[in-house]
């Protein structure tokens, strides 16, 4: 039985995670009970799981990434309650800390970088007037590879023990000298695998907007979004890279005994610091910068006004880019590399704040002589505004290496971060989801029930987070599972807790929203429901398989309000056959065999592990020889399809 | 609405609830490198706060103004590309601003790297301050002393901590008498601190390093110097010394309590530096600092 007991988890006398186990294994069974009764497998398999189209493969990402907004944002009311009030016993040391690594990582990577990713999916060629990506089967191989890497971590929690060295997962507590179980194991192949599908979404983006916009559409007449993704993308290619040569040193060092971040043997604990930052903090802007091109979309929508300063969004994005490679150290000021470097580290630092600062006064006069309509999505974009620039400022004041010292791994950090990434990106996120619902599904959901989550979501933000403005300024180290009652963190965590429930209360009306709305919204909304101003909204609601019947031509970044307001003619020319890559799927059974070999790898079981790399070959040598044109949609089907819309566009 | 008020009026209570309590620890200095952290951040919280209330401005008066609800019907919003002297103007200032500040942080960043002013003629006291897991381990080579999760250290003195690791990368943070720095296996690090009132100090690690991160704390105290005097030779006639054998066995993971021992573990296991240094590749006894510390 030896070979079995790599699989137990490290004992726990919780009874919480056994239920939870009961659970996970309740809920699997019920879906799999409830697809099979519905006799929905064939549909789900020809129209889903197999799926090439952007669209489709955008909403599964989006999916996904509310089912892990739900998985970490159960941790973050863990943390929460447990910290509510002070010696609290309700999760011990241990648990704790693997709670909170997970809530990082499940944030960022299986929340946040779907979220992002699906959003560009989704909307970015439809803004480019493009029928689908580059390289459509690929992009589907990222959804599932990250699919695998997201389905391999949550595994963690029930098959072997979670990692729990934090999701900046430094060395050498990382290492097997002080992480013995397979928990870090886990972090780095699940990361390891998404983040090769990050890879080759950047890659795939990047070629997508370089050479499928729609005529007329020069580079400088893309919308915002697109001009976000871009961006986004690019960095993307740089950056993963590094994670990739870090995650895979941490492999060496934990699996094959090398000493890359050992403490002895010539090893450099502060090399997976800098390798990890190198990457990490680029992955910051990787989040942002799709949230602002969001933002930009639909600020301009609702002011019912053209974005202000176009050129100067554009270029302060690519310093922002540019300059996010050259901050890194700010996460280290610490670290004692002296006053020289950190000096100039902290000036590099502050400096983002002068294109971001572009960027909120560009809105801000975007909204200024418009008409502004508060729908729930401008709402969000509308919080967004103050409450990011509190995140920015005190950005800048982190940015300061000698006060960092003192804000350096407290919780006023943490309220920092937070307070850029929820305003940042979770805000843009919902938004865009709520925005671009109708597109995805052709229907409205509920303002009313909307509008209550937002309270819920903002008023549930501030009481959560600025508390620990203070609490760190009173010397509360983050990560610590508990604290006195003589330390007086008490009555200011009970504050965030509550403000963790409220926060929690929204996203369940957010739920909510969509069951109600699926079922009693009208289905009559329109191509045009919020009077939008760029290219995709100039297509049907939902958007059908081809996305445009006829390409359309393009003279600004707001085609389709010159199209509607200056009488711009959109679309040239008559309905013609149209090509589409075919369905396949390899993308799913390639990412299921990267699953099987990570898995294998992580307990050192070889025999899977070489079998799995023979399926891994395999799949590419089909592939590499597998002959597919895909197909036509013919004329006569698309004339009908569009009569059903109510005439082409 | 009502809602904003309702939000608005617990923020309010929240900042009266904190302006009754206790000064916060880091802006309550007791030491002149605290201090200039304390300044540094009151100095970016006006500065800062500027930039909020210019933007909350900004938008209350936009959104009151140009909410549709409020304007004609036939309003059509006109179409406006930029203008080169607004967009000149929100980047000139957030550059000035940034600028007084970079001027801030390298200013108080050399300062709070340094011995505080007043102090560096004298020759500091030197601690080391090493951590294992989860405990603090302060050696006193000058006065052959060593003591674990407490520290004493003389007032009106400059003390220099130096830093370093028995295992994971762990934080050393005197909230009141100075910032934070990484003690870390391979490399020492150098911190300055000047207590210029007597009592007792919080310190802790702040750099999660496994289960028993939590408690792994310590306590400093600052003495007149005489009395600092008097009980380092207290420790001589009392403690026991400390051997190679019972300090392993106080590396091993756990919590201690405080404890005190003549003699000190650098006699046997020397700090990660000079020539001890792992990533000391030779050279010249000059060079001998890790990383280009220099270091009187």
């Amino acid at each position: 039985m030896d070979f079995f007991d790599r699989f137990t988890i490290p004992p726990h006398d919780d009874p919480m995670l056994y239920a939870s186990i009961v659970a996970i294994g309740l809920v699997s069974i019920a879906i799999v009970f409830g697809v099979t009764y519905f006799k929905k497998w064939g549909y789900l398999w020809s129209e889903w799981l197999t799926t090439v189209d952007h669209k489709r493969i955008g909403i599964m990402y989006i999916i996904s990434a509310l089912l892990m907004l739900f998985r970490g944002g159960a941790d973050a009311v863990m943390m929460r309650l447990q910290t509510a009030v002070p010696d609290n016993s309700f999760l011990d040391a241990q648990h704790y800390n693997e709670v909170f690594t997970t809530h990082g990582v499940v944030m960022i990577f299986f929340m946040a970088m779907a979220f992002i990713i699906g959003m560009m999916n989704f909307v970015v060629p439809l803004q480019i007037g493009a029928r689908d990506v580059a390289f459509p089967r690929l992009n589907a191989l990222s959804f599932w590879l990250y699919f695998a890497g997201a389905m391999l971590f949550n595994l963690s929690f029930v098959i072997g023990g979670s990692p729990d060295a934090g999701w900046t997962n430094y060395y050498p507590l990382a290492g097997t000298d002080f992480s013995e179980h397979v928990g870090v194991n886990y972090y780095n192949w699940a990361l390891q695998i998404s983040g090769i599908g990050t890879l080759m979404t950047g890659i795939n983006f990047i070629a997508t907007i370089m050479k499928m916009r729609a005529p007329g559409m020069t580079l400088m007449k893309m919308p915002m979004f697109t001009w976000s993704a871009l961006i986004t993308n690019l960095i993307i290619v740089f950056a993963f890279p590094v994670l990739t040569i870090a995650l895979l040193m941490g492999t060496l060092d934990r699996q094959f005994f090398t000493n890359f971040f050992t403490t002895g043997d010539g090893g450099m604990d502060m090399m997976w610091a800098n390798l990890f930052w190198i990457w990490g903090h680029p992955e910051v802007y990787i989040l942002i910068l799709p949230a602002f091109g969001i933002y930009s979309q639909i600020i301009a929508t609702f002011s019912q006004r053209n974005l202000y300063g176009y050129k100067s969004m554009v270029a302060s994005m690519v310093i922002i880019s540019l300059l996010s490679f050259m901050v890194w150290v700010h996460h280290f000021f610490t670290m004692g590399q002296g006053a020289v470097a950190n000096s100039i580290f902290s000036i590099t630092t502050m400096a983002i704040a002068v294109p971001t600062g572009i960027k909120i006064f560009n809105w801000l006069l975007t909204m200024w002589k418009g008409k502004i309509r508060f729908t729930t999505p401008m709402m969000y974009s509308v919080a967004f505004i103050p409450l990011f620039t509190i995140g920015g400022v005190t950005g800048v004041m982190l940015a300061i290496a000698s006060a960092d010292y003192q804000y350096h791994n407290t919780m006023f950090l943490v309220a920092h971060f937070h307070n850029v990434i929820i305003p940042g990106v979770v805000f843009a996120m919902i938004a865009g989801l709520i925005y671009y619902w109708p597109k995805m599904f052709g229907f409205l959901l509920n303002e009313r029930i909307g509008k209550w989550a937002f309270w819920n979501i903002v008023i549930g933000f501030c009481l959560s987070f600025f508390p620990m403005y203070i609490t760190g300024l009173n010397g509360q180290a983050r990560r610590m599972y508990t604290y006195s009652e003589a330390s007086g963190f008490g009555p200011l965590s009970m504050v965030s807790f509550f403000g963790a429930l409220l926060l929690a209360i929204g996203f369940v009306l957010i739920v909510y929203n969509v069951y109600y709305s699926f079922r009693y919204a009208p289905r009559n909304v329109g191509d045009d429901p919020w009077n939008a101003r760029s290219l995709e909204w100039a297509t049907h609601n939902p958007v059908p398989e081809y996305n445009f019947a006829i390409t359309p031509n393009v003279n600004s970044s707001e085609a389709f309000w010159d199209y509607k307001k200056n009488g711009h003619d959109l679309f040239k020319g008559g309905i013609k056959d149209i090509h589409m890559p075919n369905n396949s799927g390899w993308s799913i059974i390639f990412a299921g065999i990267f699953f099987v070999f990570a898995f294998c790898f992580i307990f050192h079981v070889w025999v899977g592990v070489i079998i799995a790399f023979a399926g891994i070959i395999g799949c590419l040598l089909y592939r590499s020889f597998e002959k597919d044109d895909g197909h036509h949609i013919h004329k006569e089907e698309i004339e009908e399809t569009e009569k059903k819309f109510g005439g082409a566009k | 609405m009502k809602l904003k008020w309702a939000y608005l009026a617990i923020l309010t209570g929240i900042a009266g609830l904190l302006a009754g309590c206790e000064p916060l620890l880091v802006l309550n200095p007791k030491g002149p490198q605290a201090e200039t952290t304390a300044n540094v951040i009151w100095l970016s919280i006006i500065t800062m706060s500027f930039i909020v209330v210019v933007v909350l401005v900004m938008l209350t008066v936009i959104l009151f103004k140009y909410r549709a609800s409020k304007q004609d019907p036939d309003y059509e919003p006109p179409h406006i590309e930029g203008n080169k002297y607004v967009e000149g103007i929100i980047v000139t200032i957030p550059i000035l601003i940034v600028a007084f500040l970079s001027v801030v942080s390298t200013i108080s960043t050399h300062q709070v790297e340094s011995p505080p002013e007043g102090y560096s003629e004298d020759e500091p006291v030197v601690i080391y301050a090493s951590s294992s897991n989860w405990k603090w381990h302060f050696s006193y080579p000058e006065q052959d002393i060593e003591t674990v999760n407490y520290v004493f250290i003389p007032t009106n003195q400059n003390v220099e901590f130096r830093l370093y690791s028995h295992g994971t990368i762990s934080s050393f943070w005197i909230p009141q008498l100075a910032g934070q720095k990484y003690a870390m296996a391979d490399m020492t690090n150098y911190m300055n601190v000047v207590a210029e009132e007597p009592g007792e100090y919080m310190g802790r690690n702040s750099n999660f390093n496994g289960e028993g991160f939590a408690e792994n704390e310590f306590t400093v105290t600052a003495l007149p110097p005489s009395e600092f005097d008097s009980w380092v030779e207290d420790i001589h006639n009392t403690a026991d010394p400390l051997t190679e054998e019972k300090f392993e066995e106080l590396l091993e993971p756990g919590h201690l309590g405080q404890m005190t021992f003549t003699g000190t573990h650098l006699d046997f296991k020397p700090a990660p530096e000079g020539e001890n240094s792992p990533h000391n590749h030779g050279g010249s006894p000059d060079s001998e600092e890790d990383g280009g510390h220099h270091h009187h």
